[in-house]
């Protein structure tokens, strides 16, 4: 691996609370909704057989995301970042600071409420993709200005 | 109401030697006033001058824009003089910004002297020496031949669609006639596309000739509607060699660069501006080997090949697989049937991603992507053994962050001498 794996970051504990409950409402709607059709169409007996397999796909789901979530990490080098994720497809970006264009923090009302936002690295290239979900506010307000001070350092022409 | 009416008149217009009959002809007749009114009124509601470094064009009659671009961040300049401006002796200027979102400098239109003096001013302010410098003397590279040209567009796979297609007609004609005569004769839209396309091609690509000056690489072309391109020095993002499999047997391949900056505007349309510019369109391997010394002096050769379990994950990619690479310069090779090289100097590397899939993590294997600015154009080291792919990462790292250091520290770079 490029880095020692001491180095690397990972996004908030939080974030795999968020990802949770996204999921459990998810199923939720699904295991409710679905389980009222059936149960009206088929009579309740495959109602509450629809409902359970939709719970029981959430869990599932669940164990999939929580992996994901696990997955994500990034780690601040001296001359660029590094972020890794994925699972099934595994994916390293390496971003040098020279090259950001800007960076923005995004955070969504969910992602807010849970105290959470979202870093995202642009370069000029479209293909780069350097995001970084779940940081925890303060860490997501460090991150950006570290980046855009260490990138209008090192700013490189295109 | 206004804007498809405009749509038909540009197509009227733009395809000239198509629109036949007297439909086309009435369409012409209709739509070529209105054409001219909106350029006259565009032409009378843009100002523009150079302020400093930076180049101000303020335009629009009903919604004004006033648009800045600084000079040293320009990607390209472009003369585009359509058939109607060649004959009144006009020309465009379009600069090419880096901005993902394509906004573009357009001039239109200046009289073709005053247009070749404005380039020169702005190229000479890009490059960051006085405005009135004279423009250096410029040397011919290479131009392409038409009997080439021509042959490689048939060989294309345009040409193999028409072939087919004529095949199709002739054989439904002799099986079937009745039927054959009403398809053809309803396909009408869908030969006038055809003809369309060779006739785009053949335009853009025609008398095709690259020159050098110190200034950058001058691009000219065109047969009836010409364009000519100045690529500053060092704004070669990446550079990609094709080689068509029905184009093999004559050693042929095309040449084509990426710069930076999306290129879409108005008169251009879809296909032109999804294709790279060709500096070659069609040559020989010796003049491709030669314009890429001249492109990036330190080009590699691709030499190492894919380990060969990876012909598992890529079975038809395979025997095109490999890549290799110089302190200042990584290149891959790819494709399917064409083989497609592509070279990107270390220097304009913006990110670099290592990404492995589940059959790929099976095979032990991995594919480094190395992102530029350009549009398209990224090499990919597809399905490189693991351990590779880590080193490629980790060197490919540390050497385009030394191009960089060394590009931003020697300023402009020296221009090399001229062939003998």
């Amino acid at each position: 691996m490029v880095a020692s794996d001491t180095a690397w970051k990972h996004p908030s504990p939080r974030l795999r609370s968020l990802r949770r409950a996204q999921v459990a409402v998810l199923a939720l709607i699904v295991a409710v909704v679905g389980g009222l059709l059936a149960g009206f169409a088929f009579g309740p007996g495959p109602g509450a057989g629809v409902a359970v397999a939709a719970v029981l796909a959430g869990a599932l789901a669940d164990r999939f995301v929580q992996r994901r979530v696990r997955a994500w990490a990034y780690c601040e080098r001296a001359e660029d970042l590094l972020v890794r994720r994925g699972v099934l497809i595994t994916r390293l970006s390496v971003v040098p600071y020279g090259r950001m264009q800007f960076v923005d923090v995004v955070a969504g009302p969910i992602a807010r409420s849970f105290g959470l936002a979202t870093v995202r690295m642009h370069t000029a290239a479209a293909a780069s993709d350097a995001r970084i979900p779940g940081l925890e506010q303060a860490e997501a307000d460090r991150l950006r200005d570290q980046l855009s001070a260490l990138g209008e350092a090192k700013a490189a022409g295109l | 109401m206004l804007v498809p009416l405009l749509f038909v008149a540009f197509y009227a217009i733009s395809s000239g030697n198509l629109g036949r009959g007297v439909g086309g002809t009435i369409v012409r007749l209709v739509a070529l006033p209105i054409v001219l009114l909106f350029a006259v009124i565009s032409w009378w509601v843009t100002r523009w001058r150079i302020e400093g470094d930076a180049l101000r064009i303020e335009t629009g009659l009903i919604r004004r824009s006033s648009l800045r671009f600084p000079l040293t961040q320009i990607q390209a300049i472009d003369t585009v003089r359509p058939a109607l401006a060649r004959v009144l002796g006009l020309a465009e200027l379009r600069l090419r910004m880096g901005g993902a979102t394509g906004s573009q400098g357009r001039l239109a239109y200046l009289s073709l002297p005053h247009a070749d003096t404005l380039r020169g001013q702005l190229l000479a302010l890009a490059h960051g020496i006085p405005i009135d410098t004279a423009p250096p003397p410029e040397q011919v590279l290479l131009s392409v031949r038409t009997d080439r040209l021509l042959a490689s567009i048939a060989l294309s796979r345009l040409g193999v669609v028409t072939v087919v297609l004529l095949a199709g007609a002739v054989v439904s004609l002799v099986v079937a006639p009745r039927v054959a005569v009403g398809v053809i004769g309803g396909s009408g839209t869908a030969i006038l596309g055809l003809v369309t396309a060779f006739w785009r091609r053949l335009n853009s690509d025609y008398g095709l000739t690259v020159a050098e000056a110190g200034d950058g690489l001058r691009l000219r072309s065109g047969l009836i509607d010409t364009a000519a391109e100045t690529i500053p020095r060092g704004r070669v993002q990446a550079v990609r060699m094709i080689e068509p499999l029905l184009w093999r047997p004559f050693g042929w391949c095309r040449v084509e660069v990426d710069v930076a900056g999306r290129q879409k505007s108005r008169g251009e349309n879809r296909s032109e501006s999804r294709e790279l510019r060709a500096v070659l369109p069609v040559g020989s391997h010796a003049e491709a080997a030669w314009l890429l010394g001249r492109l990036l002096p330190d080009a590699p050769s691709a030499t190492t090949p894919a380990p060969p379990r990876a012909r598992y994950k890529a079975p038809l990619r395979y025997h095109f697989l490999a890549w290799g690479w110089t302190d200042t310069c990584a290149v891959a090779t790819s494709g399917r049937l064409a083989r497609v090289t592509s070279w990107v100097p270390l220097g304009k590397i913006q990110s670099l991603r290592r990404v492995q899939g589940p059959l790929q993590r099976r095979l032990r294997l991995a594919t480094i992507h190395l992102d530029t600015a350009g549009r398209r154009v990224g090499a990919s080291l597809l399905d490189r053994d693991v351990d590779e792919a880590d080193r490629a990462l980790g060197e490919l790292t540390e050497l385009s962050r030394a191009a960089r250091k060394t590009r931003q520290a020697g300023g402009t770079p020296v221009i090399p001498p001229a062939p003998a």
